[in-house]
């Protein structure tokens, strides 16, 4: 039988995997993903111990994950477009007017 | 043929969890932005199976419909806009930073690991009668997310609506051309 232990267990997989393609890739493209990715693996585990303790809380919570992650798809990759325009290029190391 | 059917769970899950870990390892992996982002679709769609496996029908329509149906069209539109053809592995592919990122990944891993061990793990499957009632009213799971959504977490839903809101006004502010144009510390004429 499959166990809460399973699903946290592929939660934390996706998140390192995310985590790691975060720090690793340096295209605005790549970063954005990596982050639905960690947001993925959050709706995984909030999925799987709201089924195993029974709370539809877990649930409610998820949806509003997945709705920041719109919002936050929608700001990033307008960001991206603006990046574009103004570069020429997705590359965040181009990105570096504020001194970072 | 009998252990298959004992075990249809449990291989379904061990299948789709692999499936779902290669994906994701592509998205971060691949060159081409097309192949990864259609990587990234079929990360989103297993994970919806996974959401169907837990009992959370209603969140699996929803993960289909805004993320493999709105997110993506939305990365692939800015993918195509841009002419991003190519994600790397030239200058910009690993920074040199990049075995220090794997190694914080695989000890946050470990760290989340040993969190997991050494606590206690909700048990058994107590839930599917629950997901689908309210007040022990057995209802669709549609019905007793949207009770709870709309009276007890109604508060946090406005919230989380004015935060849509304000990412769309985002958005549209940074994709305007002469927002993006403009030069840095350009004075507006008066």
């Amino acid at each position: 039988m499959i166990g809460a232990t399973h699903y946290v267990a592929l939660s934390l997989i996706l998140l390192c995997i995310g985590v790691v393609g975060l720090m690793v890739r340096r295209n605005f493209i790549t970063v954005l993903m990596s982050l639905e990715l960690m947001f993925n693996a959050v709706n995984v585990n909030l999925i799987a111990f709201s089924f195993r303790l029974g709370d539809l809380a877990g649930q409610v919570l998820a949806m509003f994950v997945i709705t920041i992650a719109a919002a936050e798809a929608a700001i990033g990759l307008g960001l991206i477009i603006a990046l574009v325009r103004l570069k020429d290029t997705v590359a965040l190391e181009e990105a570096d007017e504020m001194g970072g | 043929m009998d252990f298959l059917v004992a075990n249809f769970g449990a291989i379904l899950f061990y299948v789709v969890a692999t499936i779902t870990v290669a994906a994701a390892v592509g998205v971060v992996t691949l060159r081409n932005p097309v192949h990864a982002a259609v990587s990234l679709l079929l990360t989103f769609l297993m994970v919806a199976v996974l959401f169907v496996m837990s009992h959370a029908e209603f969140l699996a329509a929803v993960q289909v419909l805004v993320y493999a149906g709105g997110i993506m069209v939305l990365y692939l539109f800015v993918i195509m806009l841009a002419r991003i053809k190519d994600l790397g592995p030239g200058k910009v592919f690993l920074s040199g930073l990049a075995p220090l990122a794997v190694l914080a990944g695989v000890v946050l891993g470990c760290l989340i690991a040993i969190g997991i061990l050494l606590g206690s793990m909700a048990a058994g499957d107590g839930g599917a009668a629950a997901m689908t009632a309210v007040d022990g009213e057995a209802i669709g799971n549609t019905e007793a997310v949207g009770w709870l959504l709309y009276l007890k977490y109604l508060v946090p839903f406005e919230v989380v609506s004015v935060v849509l809101l304000v990412a769309m006004i985002g958005a549209i502010v940074f994709g305007r051309r002469d927002a993006a144009l403009a030069g840095a510390g350009e004075e507006v004429e008066p």
